[in-house]
């Protein structure tokens, strides 16, 4: 009997379900082996099937999104009865995400921002005799691993094709890995950069520039060139794929596993390279860097020490 | 009558200069707040972002971190080092909720034993003014882990 695998969402943005969608022909490999049970993105299984199962009968759940509702905490808490691994894949599950960011403000913030002046959808409403409600948005933004127990980890917004294939042989190999890792090359980004050898042994810089400033030369070390890249602070396993459109590296793939924080030790990293002793000249130099969470947790406030606005939320990750 | 907050500080000091004046302000007999918990590391160089924001993640109040004068860290630039990491972290924390007046800098060498007292009784009280960085429980949003 093949094994039987479930994909699912919660808040993620879908470009996950396309990353497995982009294995191309491997998809069909993938297909074969395995017996997909739930992918509410391509196929008509329904949340009553999945209930309908024993306990423990899909043999690898993957999940992507941040939990930020009570359907998506109750979805998560299914798939893990029923699962005997669960991964969070991609940077949403694994790190917050994106939606993240919401953990800056509150959730009636965040309705507040976007339904301004507009009617505001309600909980509970009813039509021809039938109640209908929606799910309860949260007051914050949660990694997946903070909802229910996570077995592993693929990386990235989205994984690469060349992680995500990979993920799946090391699942299926005996023995399989560590508990809790993290699928991805336990590396620095900069390691698997095409511009590796153009980084100057010293990078010291006296002002940083958005990518909105100025041309970023197509050969030279981005950072170098004052762009904050967060490659030297990031896990490798992209393929250096901003890079390589020229752009520099945001941090999707998140720390390596020495680091527990990583918007901290990318802060750290960048900076380290600031090039001035005195006050003033390096707060001439920080002042091209517009927006310090937004560049450094892009990906990770929720999994953060401290998860977002300190004294609203509960801890991040410990 | 509700007894008065005492805020939580976690002091980095550097073994080489600030450790060395919290030890003199010490043997000196110098009196100050006892809200500070110090802890040594061997250069204020080493202080790793992670440690400050797990520090106001795990309770503390204020966060201060002492180094040696410019030109004079043991480690030459380590110093320096903590100061870029500084003035960064000042602008990310306000985006966190955190005023930036609970993270403070000091240069305090082996000598200013009696600049230990000022530094920690003035946070003190900035902290009291300020009142606990966290929310009490029931006032923050749950978290998942109690949901359950």
């Amino acid at each position: 009997m093949k094994p039987k695998v479930a994909f699912y969402w919660c808040a993620s943005c879908g470009g996950c379900e396309e990353a497995v969608l982009d294995l191309a022909e491997a998809v069909l490999d993938v297909a074969a082996a395995v017996d997909i049970v739930f992918w509410p993105v391509a196929l008509d299984f329904k949340e009553a099937d999945v209930a309908g199962m024993d306990d423990g009968a899909i043999a690898i759940s993957f999940v992507n999104g941040a939990v930020r509702t009570s359907h998506q905490l109750e979805m998560a808490r299914l798939l893990r009865r029923k699962s005997k691994l669960v991964v969070a894949f991609g940077a949403c599950a694994q790190l917050g995400g994106i939606p993240g960011l919401a953990n800056l403000t509150t959730a009636s913030g965040v309705l507040d921002e976007v339904y301004r002046d507009m009617a505001v959808p309600l909980r509970e409403s009813r039509e021809d005799g039938a109640t209908l409600t929606l799910p309860e948005l949260f007051d914050a933004v949660f990694a997946l691993d903070r909802a229910i127990p996570v077995d592993y980890y693929v990386p990235g917004c989205p994984p690469s094709t060349k992680v995500v294939a990979d993920a799946f042989q090391a699942l299926l190999r005996d023995p399989p890995p560590e508990p809790g890792t993290v699928l991805a090359p336990n590396q620095a980004m900069c390691d698997e950069c095409p511009r590796r050898d153009r980084r100057p042994e010293d990078v010291k810089l006296a002002r940083f520039y958005g990518v909105e400033e100025r041309a970023i030369d197509p050969a030279d070390c981005i950072l170098a060139q004052g762009f904050p890249c967060l490659g030297p602070a990031t896990r490798a396993g992209c393929g250096a794929r901003c890079i390589k459109g020229n752009m520099p590296c945001t941090g999707c793939f998140g720390p390596t596993s020495a680091v527990r924080d990583y918007g901290a030790k990318a802060l750290c990293s960048i900076a380290s390279i600031v090039s001035g002793n005195e006050v003033e000249e390096i707060d001439g130099t920080l002042d091209g860097i517009a927006d310090p969470v937004g560049t450094f947790y892009r990906y990770s406030l929720p999994a953060s020490f401290l998860g977002g606005q300190a004294g609203n939320l509960p801890h991040g990750r410990q | 009558m509700p007894e008065e907050f005492e805020p939580k500080i976690v002091a980095f000091f550097c073994n080489w200069c600030t450790y060395l004046a919290a030890d003199l302000a010490g043997t000196s007999r110098i009196r100050y707040a006892p809200n500070a918990e110090v802890v040594r590391v061997m250069c204020s160089g080493r202080i790793d972002v992670q440690f400050i924001l797990k520090a106001f993640a795990k309770g503390a109040d204020g966060v201060l971190i002492g180094g040696c004068h410019p030109g004079d860290c043991h480690y030459q630039e380590g110093n320096y080092k903590a100061l870029r990491r500084y003035r960064l972290v000042q602008r990310l924390l306000p985006q966190m909720g955190i005023e930036e007046e609970r993270l403070r800098l000091e240069w305090i060498s082996a000598a200013e034993g009696d600049r230990v007292r000022v530094v920690i009784n003035e946070m003190v009280e900035t902290l009291k003014r300020l009142g606990p960085l966290r929310k009490a429980e029931g006032e923050r949003a749950a978290d998942l882990v109690e949901v359950a």
